[in-house]
Parts: C-alpha cells; sequence; structure tokens
C-alpha cells in the first residue's frame, strides 16, 4: 500500500499521472512535464512536497547537539528562522542525507529531510541524542507546498492574506512562523519562491486558492528537470551512504575550518579526494542518462544525473569524473552503443529562468596538455 | 484510448501499418507516447539495414526515459521518417501519423503474426491493472 500525501486527491482530480516514489503515491505530471517545468520558470508553478519529512528538535542544547550532527556548521545560524543545508554523515563520512535545519530558538529547531530517507534519518538521529534530554518529533500531521517562480511569492501572498507584511523582506533561506504557516523561502527548482509547511488538513484549500490564482500544478518530471539545470543534487542519485559530500560538489557545505567535532569529520579529513562531481552539456544529439559511462584522459566516471534541458534545448548531466578534469574539457560519454562528445562545464546551468553556462558550448574552449 | 482498427500492434507497443505494395510501416503507439510523455530524441535505424524480428532497432527518449523499438517482424529498413527526428514532439501530438521507418518485410506472411487491435486493447487493459 503506498503512502499517500493530504493531496492526493486533488492530484487525481488535477488528471496527475501518479507513481510509486519511494513507496509514496505521487504526481509524476498533469500533462506534459514540459510546460510544467516552463511554467515554473517563467511564472508560478506549485509541487506537493509533503511525502518530505519535517522534524522538530527540541529542549536544552538543541544547538550542541546539532553542531556534532551535520557537517555544516549551525552556529552559522543566529538569526531566528534562518536556514542552512548540509549533509548528515556516517562515521565513513558517507552521506545519510542532505537536509535543511531552520533555527527557530535555542530550544527548538526545525529540521525537513528526504522522504525516502526519513525513517533512517529520524533512527540515526534519536541514537546520536544519547543521553541528551532533546525530543525529536516527526511532524505527519503537517503538509508541504511548494510555490516556485518568478511570481511565486506574489502568488504566495495573494492566497495567504497577511503573508506579504510578514515576509515581503524575507531573504532566502530564511523562514518565518505565520499564523500557522511555517513559510521559507527555499526551493528546488534555481527559482524564487516559498515552501510552505501548513496543517495537512489544510492543504487542499492552500492548493485550491493557488490553483485559482493561476499557479499551475507541477509534478515531480518537471521537479527532477527543474532541481538538475539548478545544480542541485539528488540524494540517492547524486551522492549517497558511499559518496563524500567532497567528491558529490557539495564542499560548500561542509565546514572543516572550525573547532567543532561532528560526525563523520575524521574521515573526511584522512579521505584522499580524486573524484568532483561535474556538470555536462551534451555537444552530440541524444541524452545523457544516470549510470553511463564517461571517459576522460584521466580515467572513467559515470552520469549520477542526466536529462534533457528543457530551458537549453539540450542534455545536461552531473556526472562523478576524476579530479583534474576542467570545465571546457570534452568527454567521451557512452550511450547504449554509440560514443558521444559532451562539455564539462560549470553548474548550475539555468538561474532564475536564464542560461548561466560558463563556459558556454561552442567552438575552442578545449583545454590542450 | 486510441487504437486504429485498421493497424497492427506488438506486445513492446509499436504499431505496423500494412501498406498497398506490401511494404510496412511503424510507428509507437498513443499509449505507448503517453507513457513516456514529452518527447526529446528519435534515433532511428539505417536504410538498409536488415533487421531479425525482434531486434532493438531504434530509439525514442522523452524527458522521463529512453524506450527501445523494437522490429516488429524481419526485414530491410527502407527508409527513415527525419521529421520525427528534428521534431520528436510530433510524437505527442499524433502517435499515428508520426511514423519511425518503413520495412520491406523478408516474409510478408510473418504480419500476420501480429496483434490485432482487438488484441492490443486487451494488452494495454491488463497491464492497467
Amino acid at each position: 500500500m503506498l503512502k499517500q500525501t493530504p493531496l492526493n486527491a486533488a492530484h487525481r482530480r488535477m488528471g496527475a499521472k501518479m507513481v510509486d516514489f519511494g513507496g509514496w503515491d505521487m504526481p509524476l505530471s498533469y500533462g506534459s512535464q514540459l510546460d510544467e517545468h516552463h511554467q515554473v520558470r517563467r511564472d508560478a508553478g506549485m509541487f506537493d512536497v509533503s511525502h518530505m519529512l519535517v522534524a522538530d528538535v527540541q529542549g536544552e542544547g538543541v544547538r550542541g547537539f546539532l553542531r556534532g550532527l551535520v557537517a555544516n556548521n549551525v552556529d552559522k545560524l543566529t538569526v531566528p528562522g534562518k536556514g542552512l543545508y548540509s549533509c548528515m554523515l556516517n562515521p565513513e563520512g558517507g552521506v545519510i542525507d542532505d537536509l535543511i535545519i531552520y533555527f527557530m530558538a535555542e530550544n527548538r529547531f526545525r529540521i525537513v529531510v528526504n522522504a525516502g530517507t526519513a525513517d533512517k534519518d529520524i533512527a540515526w538521529m534519536r541514537e546520536q541524542v544519547a543521553e541528551r534530554a532533546l525530543t525529536i518529533t516527526p511532524r505527519r500531521d503537517l503538509a508541504m507546498i511548494a510555490v516556485q517562480g518568478p511570481q511565486a511569492r506574489a502568488k504566495v501572498w495573494a492566497a495567504i492574506p497577511g503573508s506579504e507584511a510578514a515576509t515581503s523582506t524575507m531573504k532566502p533561506f530564511n523562514a518565518i512562523e505565520f499564523q500557522h504557516y511555517f513559510i521559507a523561502r527555499t526551493g528546488y527548482t534555481g527559482e524564487d519562491g516559498f515552501e510552505v509547511i501548513l496543517p495537512a488538513g489544510e492543504a487542499e484549500a492552500l492548493w485550491q486558492r493557488l490553483a485559482a490564482l493561476g499557479v499551475k500544478p507541477a509534478g515531480l518530471g518537471a521537479r527532477d528537470t527543474l532541481r538538475l539545470e539548478a545544480g542541485m543534487n539528488l540524494y540517492g542519485q547524486d551522492m549517497d551512504d558511499s559518496t563524500s559530500p567532497l567528491e558529490s560538489g557539495l564542499a560548500w557545505t561542509v565546514d572543516l575550518r572550525s573547532e567543532r567535532e561532528f560526525v563523520g569529520k575524521a574521515a573526511l579529513q584522512s579521505r584522499d579526494i580524486d573524484r568532483q562531481l561535474a556538470g555536462l552539456v551534451l555537444l552530440d544529439k541524444g541524452v545523457l542518462r544516470a549510470h553511463q559511462s564517461v571517459r576522460t584522459r584521466y580515467g572513467d566516471g559515470v552520469v549520477t544525473s542526466g536529462t534533457f534541458s528543457p530551458t537549453l534545448q539540450q542534455s545536461i548531466a552531473l556526472a562523478r569524473i576524476p579530479l583534474g578534469i576542467a570545465p571546457g574539457t570534452d568527454v567521451t560519454v557512452q550511450v547504449r552503443d554509440r560514443e558521444l562528445t559532451a562539455r564539462v562545464v560549470n553548474y548550475p546551468f539555468v538561474r532564475n529562468g536564464k542560461a548561466v553556462l560558463s563556459p558556454r558550448p561552442g567552438p575552442i574552449t578545449e583545454i590542450k596538455e | 484510448m486510441n487504437i486504429p482498427a485498421e493497424l497492427k500492434y506488438t506486445a513492446s507497443h509499436e504499431w505496423v501499418k500494412v501498406n498497398a505494395d506490401g511494404t510496412l510501416t511503424v510507428g509507437i503507439t498513443d499509449h505507448a507516447q503517453d507513457l513516456l510523455g514529452d518527447m526529446v530524441f528519435v534515433e532511428n535505424p539505417a536504410v538498409g539495414r536488415e533487421l531479425k524480428a525482434g531486434e532493438e532497432c531504434a530509439v525514442v527518449e522523452s524527458v522521463k526515459a529512453a524506450s527501445d523499438i523494437y522490429a516488429p517482424v524481419a526485414g530491410v529498413v527502407l527508409a527513415a521518417n527525419a521529421d520525427v527526428e528534428s521534431a520528436p514532439e510530433v510524437l505527442n501530438k499524433d502517435a499515428y501519423s508520426a511514423w519511425l521507418f518503413t520495412l520491406k518485410p523478408a516474409d510478408p506472411a510473418d504480419v500476420d503474426g501480429l496483434m490485432t487491435a482487438a488484441a492490443y486493447r486487451a494488452l494495454v487493459e491488463a497491464e492497467a491493472h
């Protein structure tokens, strides 16, 4: 029996094609995945992300606990409402999950984790709590709707009276509790917008209000192309329990400078890094897909996520390849029985509706040896 | 579900039209395009290629996934549709006019082994449960 979010019936009424996503019955698309993608880049779209788990960590010394739990440093969270993206590592330095931690008060932090890893995450966190007087409360009583796109904030303001005054000056990666809503200026698309957490019983009413304001529903298909264009990792594909964040394009989220100890730190410091996550743009016709092998002059790599980019109208990918292969280098990707040429590029590929490819695919940026 | 009665079908969701001159036109069914979603890439077999029945001979890719196309019967590729290669989205608009390739069958009688529209409809309905 698949798990359902509070919006399941609404998805079906809107004609969604539903799929089993890690045990959850979720909308893949409501018609055209490409239309949903463009809708988010150009206007506003909404995603049911209630399958993700909100967990509240409460008690004395939450901050100290989180200091040791995750690879990024929660001491960066000085103002209530501020959010922090981080990996939670195992002792070997592999990624248990990536998550967002919000600092609400010294005795109350909110964590949002992936759906597929939620049970594992909660079990791990509780194990790490040990004798501390802390409670970790999974909040399956809540739903989450991500509204994303250049018009997303204005649509939320229209849908939730009073929310504009409360959030209009709020910066990205901050959240506020407004009435019974938790409104965060975060997302997984590379566009502006909000992720709204609210009681499950009110999710459908907000969803319908947003729909009435012209916000189109978007499914997991568009969510994946949007996040990949935005250069955002997907847990389980671009990193997992066996990969280091330092080999996954996530070094910026790992704080190794402070004296602080955290799970996985020693392993990260002792492990040699010889791979990197790189962006690829396919120069030939075709589509890059996860698990395709990549040949470079320093050895082989593998595509971790690949798709057709609706914004760029060509195939893009994230690939784990040997260190030292610089942007501008051409590599060979095995696509079925064909060897196709792709160019290593910096990512993100798209931000705020615009291509940000650098260096752009085109003639003569090959690095000569 | 759009399953034209005059066409033949395969269990792997290709449609086959038997032309007046005995050649075959091959495409993917409306059900197949619906399953795959927005099409973005088509790779057809080379003209002149000899195909065995059931051989992988073409690929269609949507944003979501790649899907192999199998030769419905043995034969030689006569033509490949360049229009569908340059604009794969036509497969989503009308899967039965967006043909992929034509084939001269090795044995015209092989066509009799393909599924009728009624049999294909039953297969699709069974898959849905």
